[in-house]
């Protein structure tokens, strides 16, 4: 569900919209708006962060789809959750798996919202094209934003738990056999973040994802002869071996998981000020973080007896 | 969904009451309990207030729950103040012969959760069963134990 692509690493450009104003609004503005210009403002309505929009009630009301989704399909298991801070703002960093249906996130979610309730203001960071694509809507009364520096520190600065996903569009297209493979393609934004915004970081670590389809490999020629880095922040055009397409390229239109076990493991918070300092070394705080992540990872992966069965 | 378990107890109705009623015990006998934590100023009576949170699936479910019915020895009685809809019970009844019958009753429910809010239910109703099951047998042992240690 929620990806987050090179966001979360770049810092918001100056005049990008996030004044407070509804770019929605300003569709209704010109006179006879051209198609184009519509669908702009349609596009940047979806990826401007209102946070109004995320809907404890409609949360609470969908919970137990996610639950039957995240107990019966995939037998998620969630440990650790008291090691998040029980209130304030966090940043919660993930890594990512199973390409455009990432159970990792729909377990989660569902394990966080009912363990601190949904009363506790929770956004989770998305790629473009989610937030873009039909259940966009949806996912907004979720609490997903699209992946920015500004939109993420604007939910911070507002006292919210935000998950972020570093790796993103990248990590869940990683090749099978990379599965147990911590990969954040080097995207340090979440450590600009958690420093700008004065907040701890949770490592959060998921094992089975990856387990949900055969993917192949990232496709990342095939995306740049596409433009579609250009066009659409996409840097992937995957390919994986998955239902009902067998040969899915792109993974555009999601595919049927396979029913993969997932567990995630909640780690310690950090709190990077406390631990590195007043002029912290980012590239090795990220080296740390990873490097943390990976050895939680390599040990959850150890406790697998098969894949997909867990 | 509302589920209900009966045991009955070899031991004085007070005792069993004392011990349900503490909440330092819920997280020994109840079974899948992850959290009874207490919630505010006070510890129990009427007006006391509770974070539970319950084992189910892939999620640790409860919230924020208050009691409402207080009646010593006899009845006890909670509901939900956030998170799943919830009504739990304590009926205490005399038996005789020092014996104590107890009933807990355990209503639960996915507000506007529609057709997947049923099933929802459903699912989660098999395994609270036996998880209460369990649950009051551990009380008869830990209330009937404690009888043995005092005669």
């Amino acid at each position: 569900m929620a990806e987050s692509g090179t966001g979360t690493a770049a810092p918001a450009k100056e005049g990008q919209s996030g004044n407070g104003s509804d770019p929605r609004s300003r569709a209704g503005g010109f006179g006879r708006p051209s198609l184009l210009r519509r669908l702009f403002d349609e596009i940047q309505s979806r990826l401007t962060a209102d946070l109004d929009d995320r809907d404890p009630d409609f949360i609470r009301e969908n919970l137990a789809l996610s639950w039957l989704i995240a107990s019966i399909w995939f037998r998620g298991e969630v440990r650790d959750l008291e090691k998040i801070p029980e209130e304030g703002p966090v940043l919660l960093v993930g890594n990512h798996s199973g390409g455009t249906i990432t159970p990792d996130t729909i377990v989660f979610t569902l394990a966080f919202n009912t363990y601190f309730g949904v009363e506790r203001p929770f956004y989770q960071l998305a790629h473009n094209l989610v937030l873009t694509s039909p259940v966009g809507p949806y996912l907004r009364r979720f609490g997903t934003v699209a992946a920015s520096h500004e939109n993420a520190r604007k939910a911070l600065d507002a006292g919210a738990a935000v998950l972020v996903y570093p790796g993103g569009d990248w990590e869940v297209n990683r090749p099978t056999w990379e599965a147990n493979q911590i990969d954040f393609a080097g995207r340090r934004g979440f450590i600009k973040l958690a420093l700008d915004a004065g907040v701890p970081i949770v490592p959060v670590v998921s094992v089975g994802g990856q387990e949900t389809a055969v993917f192949l490999t990232h496709g990342e020629r095939l995306a740049k002869l596409l433009r579609l880095d250009k066009l659409f922040r996409l840097k992937t055009l995957p390919v994986n071996l998955s239902l009902p397409w067998i040969v899915n390229i792109g993974d555009f239109l999601g595919h049927l998981p396979l029913p993969a076990k997932i567990t995630v493991q909640v780690m310690d918070p950090i709190d990077l000020r406390q631990r590195y300092g007043r002029n912290p070394d980012r590239d090795r705080i990220y080296e740390d973080v990873t490097s943390a992540m990976q050895d939680q990872l390599t040990e959850l992966a150890s406790e697998r007896q098969l894949p997909v069965i867990g | 969904m509302r589920i209900e378990q009966k045991v009955t107890i070899d031991a004085p109705r007070q005792l069993v009451w004392e011990y349900v009623t503490e909440p330092a015990n819920y997280l020994v006998f109840m079974e899948g309990l992850t959290r009874w934590d207490i919630a505010g100023d006070r510890h129990t009576g009427l007006g006391a207030r509770y974070r539970v949170l319950f084992r189910v699936g892939a999620a640790d479910v409860g919230g924020l729950i208050e009691i409402v019915e207080w009646q010593p020895e006899s009845d006890m009685a909670w509901s939900s103040v956030t998170g799943v809809d919830q009504r739990g019970r304590w009926r205490l009844r005399v038996l005789g012969d020092g014996r104590t019958r107890v009933t807990f009753r355990f209503a639960y429910g996915v507000a506007g959760g529609g057709i997947t809010g049923l099933i929802a239910e459903r699912v989660a109703a098999g395994p609270l069963n036996q998880r209460f099951r369990d649950s009051l047998q551990n009380v008869k042992r830990a209330v009937e134990s404690q009888t043995k240690a005092t005669v």
